[in-house]
Order: structure tokens, then C-alpha cells, then sequence
């Protein structure tokens, strides 16, 4: 009996961290939940469903033209914006982490210092700069698709965005450049290769997974974005998924929330698949980006 | 080539003073465009910021008839009535937040989840990473409906004793703080959790030897070899908490008592009902945050042995 009960202890003992944990991240849990069941119910209360399934919530899909204008919009702002990232960080990440030139230590250590600057609080002046862009001509508000990279267009948003995205970017490939050998460059350099081509051809490729988590990470906060879409996009033809989906949350009572989790859920599966796939690679960013990716 | 047999460390030959050159020229060119963009859209709006707190620039002034006016937003701020109370809510803000969340749960998580199996462990961390993924509108939306009034709400329905009414106006800062909280916490807990499994075998299972039950060992083991990351995450989080409001706006947009010095600023100059943008005042309210900001970085530059990361590239040596 004694021993009974000391494996019934330990079991206890190995299973406590786990229910602990499981009761902490409940709310999480519940939260998707919420969403998936409501989106095919006409009203839920609470996590029940009231009446039968039903796929009207996704309606939108095939009645509201103007989702697909939105999710268009979104695709374009989150695809500039991790192109954006990663060619200027992984380009300034080399030469911080390879070239010596005057600056350089200046610059990384002001890169550093704006990582942890809280870059929100400038908004008020950014605004000033996409105006001031706006009077730029062609550049200002006149490019096919993105509109231009001034205040209110598309591209001023991307723009804001990949600029705010930068320092954890830069700093994060040189830390990737700084693990691959040294051997491997010099033998490319002493061969003839141009600085550019060494970069090109025979780095890049090898921080590639390092590439991939950045570009995975950039896609993701570009596709969630709110605040700067929203804050420097004023007319609804322009403006992104989550911009659109705050709007017809201020709109809606709670007994259409079907509708409005709809919208959230559509907007919430790539960044599901992402997740699903990529959670190993995005854990080593949140890590690699705060200690500064050494 | 007599250079390809010196070692990497070997100090850099001293005829290159054509090849310093030319390696500063690509340099140049590899940095440009980030250099650009930085100076575009920080060192640029720093100073706008500074400039325009020290103007009266508002909708009604326009972009002509504006004044310089010196120090007098700042004036107002000081006297203003409403900034002693949103000072103090921002205070209470961050501290709940981090000491509940962004570092006491992210510690207890980290805790748990390396002290079971490691495949388990690493599922829970993923679960408490999606908050921070997740698009931040559908994320609040989510916690409004936790909130909302019988029967629709998920708490009303399943806590009767709640009262049926939507919860979110009279317990505001209950929700303010688990929004951001859930969404904080992860930040905290990779860190703290490969702080932890770094932690030598060997120092556990002397630990175990001597009898330590799990808090001690929590104590005396764990909690000494985490000062670093706790200290990290307390002073980085400090400042992200600051200056955050995004989940605020969305979810109350400054009602009920929940307006704190960010999203005050932000309400002024870019955002607010009655369509007379106060980019003056707003710019002063920013300003005060930028400098915390600025300050607080620098130091934690300073204080986090900064130049042991800033060494120089070898390749030159080449």
C-alpha cells in the first residue's frame, strides 16, 4: 500500500506541471475556439452554438467585393514589406558583420540602440514625413499598385513599416552572417569573387533558414498590422484586412459576431499555417532577436 | 598572393590603404539603403518630434499660420488636470502588467513547461507564442466576446455569478492587463525557459542529492542562474509596456478610465473625435516618452556589456 501510494505521488508529481500549465494557457485555447464555432453558427452563446451550423457567416466571401480589394491590399503590404526586411537587412546585415568601413561601430551601436527604442512614440512626426514624400513627384503618390510611398498610400505604409522592422532585421542577420566560417568567404574572395557575388551567391544561401525565419517573421507582423495602417491609410479603398475588420467591429452587435470571426478567421489562417509549420523558427527570432542574435 | 597564409586574427597588412578605401566603398554601398530608411524614419521624425512639441501646429492653426511657442506645451502639460491621473495609470499599467505577466507568469510558464516532458513543453511555449502572432484586432476581439454581456459572452455563460452585463466597462483593467499580459508574457518565457534548460545537469541533480525539494531548488538552483534574463526582460519590457497602446485603442480606446500616456498622445495629434488634430500638443505628450525612451536604451546598451558584440570583422585581414 505504500508503495501504491508513492507511485501514485509520483505520477501526481509528473502530471501537476502539466494540468498547471494546461489551466494557464486555457483562456488562450478557448479564445480560437470561440472564434472556429462561431464563425459556422448564427449566434453562440458562450462556446455553444444556437441552431444549426451554417456556412452564412461566410457569405462575405462571394457578397462583399470589397474583402477581396482588402485582402489584395494586405497580400501587397505584407509581401513589400518582408522583401523590403530582408534584402536591406540581410545587404546591411554582411557589411556589419563582414566589411569594415568608417561608421561602422557607430552605426551598430545605434542600430542596437533603436532595437530597443520604442519606435510608437514617433508616429506623430512619421506623419510629417509621409507628407512631406507626398510632394516628391511620381514618388510621392503616383506608382501603380502601391500608390506611392507618401502618406495614405499603400507604400508609405509598407515603407513605415519595413523602416520600424529594421534595426531587430539588421541586427539579426549579422548575427546569422557572424556563425558562418570564415573559410568559406575567404576561399570565395580569394578566388575573385566581387564582395556583392560572395554575398550573393555563397552566403546567403547558407544562412538561408536564418532568411526563412525573418522573411516568415515579417510576413506575419505585416499581415497582422493595425496601428500604422490604420493611422496613416485614411480612405476605406485603400486600407488592410485588419483595418476593415475593426471597422465592422465598431459596427456590429454581439449577435452578428458571427460575421465579424468570419472575417477574423479568414484573416487568421495564413498566420495559422505559419504557425503550425514554422513555431521552431519564429521561437529562435523572439529569442535571437532580444539578445541580439549572438 | 602572400597575404592567403595569415591567420584570421593576423592584423591587417599595412599597405591597404587603397584596399580600407575601396572596402568602405562597398561598405557604402551595402549600407546605403538601410541608412536611408534609419535616417528617414528615426533621426528625421526625432527632431520633427522635438521641433513640434515647441509649436502650436494644429488642424485649426493649418500648416501657414502656426506659431512657435517655446516651451509653453510643455507648460500645459504640467498643468494640465488629466496628467497626473494618466501618469499614474500608466505607472499602475506597466507595473501590473510586467510583475503579473510580462515577468511573473512568463517565469512560471518557463518553470512548468521545462519540468515535463520536452515535447509537451515545447507545445505549451508554441500555444503561449500565438497570442503575439495573432492578428492584434482578431485577438481582441476574441477577449471582447470573453467579456460580453449574457447570454453571449463565454464568462457571463459560464459564471452566472458575474451579473450578466458586459464586463469590460466595469472591470476595464482587468482586461487591459490580460490582453497585454497574454501577449507580453512569451517574450519573457523563451528567454527564462532556455535560461533554465542551459542550467548544468549536474547542478539539478546535486540539488536533488542534497534533499532540495522543488522550491528550494527553484530558489537556490534556478532563480540565481535567471538574474540576468530577469533583469533583461524587466528593463526591455518596461519600455515596450510604455509606450505600447495598440491593444488598448482597439479594446477600449481610452474609455472607462483606461487612457494612459501613449495612447493620449496619440489621441491628440492623430486620432480623435472631434477632428482638430493637435500635432503640438501631441508631439510634447510623445516627446515625453521619447526621452525615457532614448535614455532607458542607452543605458541598457551601456549596462549589457554592449561592446563585447561590436567587435571587428576579420575578413579584412584577409
Amino acid at each position: 500500500m505504500n508503495a501504491d501510494r508513492m507511485t501514485w505521488r509520483e505520477r501526481f508529481n509528473s502530471a501537476a506541471p502539466i494540468i498547471a500549465l494546461s489551466i494557464l494557457t486555457f483562456p488562450i485555447i478557448i479564445g480560437f475556439i470561440w472564434i472556429f464555432i462561431s464563425t459556422f453558427s448564427h449566434t453562440t452563446y458562450g462556446l455553444e452554438p444556437q441552431g444549426r451550423l451554417t456556412l452564412e457567416n461566410w457569405s462575405f466571401l462571394w457578397k462583399d467585393p470589397k474583402i477581396w480589394d482588402v485582402t489584395l491590399n494586405t497580400i501587397i503590404l505584407s509581401v513589400g514589406q518582408t522583401i523590403g526586411v530582408v534584402a536591406l537587412s540581410a545587404l546591411s546585415g554582411y557589411a556589419l558583420s563582414r566589411l569594415s568601413f568608417p561608421g561602422r561601430k557607430t552605426f551598430l551601436a545605434m542600430t542596437l540602440i533603436l532595437h530597443s527604442f520604442p519606435a510608437v512614440t514617433l508616429l506623430i512626426a512619421i506623419y510629417f514625413v509621409l507628407r512631406w514624400i507626398n510632394r516628391i513627384p511620381i514618388l510621392g503618390n503616383d506608382i501603380p499598385i502601391i500608390g506611392g510611398f507618401g502618406y495614405n498610400t499603400l507604400g508609405g505604409v509598407i515603407l513605415v513599416q519595413l523602416a520600424l522592422q529594421l534595426p531587430l532585421g539588421m541586427w539579426l542577420m549579422k548575427g546569422f552572417f557572424d556563425n558562418v566560417s570564415w573559410d568559406l568567404q575567404r576561399a570565395a574572395l580569394i578566388d575573385g569573387c566581387s564582395h556583392f557575388r560572395a554575398w550573393w551567391q555563397i552566403i546567403l544561401p547558407v544562412i538561408r533558414p536564418g532568411v526563412a525565419a525573418l522573411a516568415i517573421f515579417s510576413f506575419v507582423t505585416g499581415w497582422g498590422s493595425f496601428l500604422i495602417p490604420y493611422t496613416f491609410i485614411t480612405d476605406q479603398e485603400n486600407s488592410v484586412l485588419a483595418a476593415y475588420l475593426r471597422g465592422m467591429m465598431g459596427e456590429t452587435a454581439p449577435v452578428s459576431y458571427g460575421t465579424v470571426a468570419a472575417v477574423g478567421l479568414f484573416q487568421l489562417i495564413p498566420v495559422m499555417i505559419f504557425f503550425i509549420f514554422t513555431q521552431e523558427y519564429l521561437m529562435n527570432i523572439f529569442s535571437g532577436g532580444s539578445k541580439g542574435g549572438t | 598572393m602572400a597575404v592567403t597564409t595569415r591567420t584570421a586574427t593576423a592584423a591587417p597588412p599595412k599597405e591597404g590603404v587603397l584596399r580600407k578605401l575601396r572596402s568602405a566603398s562597398i561598405g557604402f554601398w551595402f549600407m546605403s539603403p538601410a541608412v536611408i530608411l534609419v535616417v528617414l524614419f528615426f533621426f528625421i521624425p526625432s527632431i520633427i518630434v522635438f521641433g513640434l512639441s515647441m509649436t502650436n501646429l494644429s488642424t485649426s492653426t493649418g500648416f501657414q499660420n502656426y506659431d512657435w511657442v517655446g516651451f509653453e506645451n510643455y507648460h500645459k502639460i504640467f498643468t494640465h488636470p488629466d496628467a497626473g491621473p494618466t501618469a499614474l495609470r500608466t505607472i499602475f499599467y506597466v507595473g501590473a502588467t510586467l510583475a503579473l505577466f510580462n515577468v511573473g507568469m512568463a517565469l512560471v510558464v518557463a518553470l512548468l513547461s521545462t519540468h515535463i516532458p520536452r515535447r509537451a513543453g515545447f507545445i505549451f511555449r508554441a500555444l503561449w507564442l500565438l497570442p503575439r502572432l495573432t492578428p492584434s484586432v482578431i485577438y481582441i476581439m476574441m477577449w471582447k466576446f470573453m467579456a460580453a454581456a449574457s447570454p453571449y459572452g463565454i464568462l457571463n455563460r459560464y459564471f452566472p455569478f458575474l451579473g450578466g452585463q458586459n464586463l469590460l466597462p466595469d472591470a476595464p483593467w482587468v482586461f487591459v492587463i490580460l490582453t497585454n499580459g497574454f501577449i507580453g508574457a512569451s517574450f519573457g518565457m523563451i528567454l527564462f525557459a532556455s535560461a533554465i534548460e542551459s542550467i548544468p545537469r549536474d547542478f539539478m541533480n546535486a540539488a536533488l542529492v542534497d534533499g532540495c525539494n522543488a522550491w528550494q531548488r527553484i530558489r537556490y538552483v534556478i532563480l540565481p542562474a535567471l538574474r540576468w534574463p530577469l533583469l533583461f526582460v524587466t528593463t526591455y519590457q518596461t519600455l515596450s509596456l510604455l509606450t505600447s497602446f495598440e491593444q488598448i485603442f482597439i479594446l477600449t480606446d481610452g474609455q472607462f478610465g483606461t487612457e494612459v500616456w501613449a495612447l493620449w498622445s496619440y489621441h491628440r495629434a492623430l486620432s480623435n473625435y472631434w477632428g482638430n488634430f493637435q500635432w503640438g500638443f501631441g508631439a510634447a505628450l510623445a516627446v515625453v516618452l521619447v526621452v525615457i525612451g532614448a535614455v532607458a536604451a542607452v543605458i541598457y546598451m551601456r549596462f549589457f556589456q554592449f561592446n563585447q558584440l561590436v567587435q571587428e570583422p576579420l575578413v579584412e585581414a584577409l
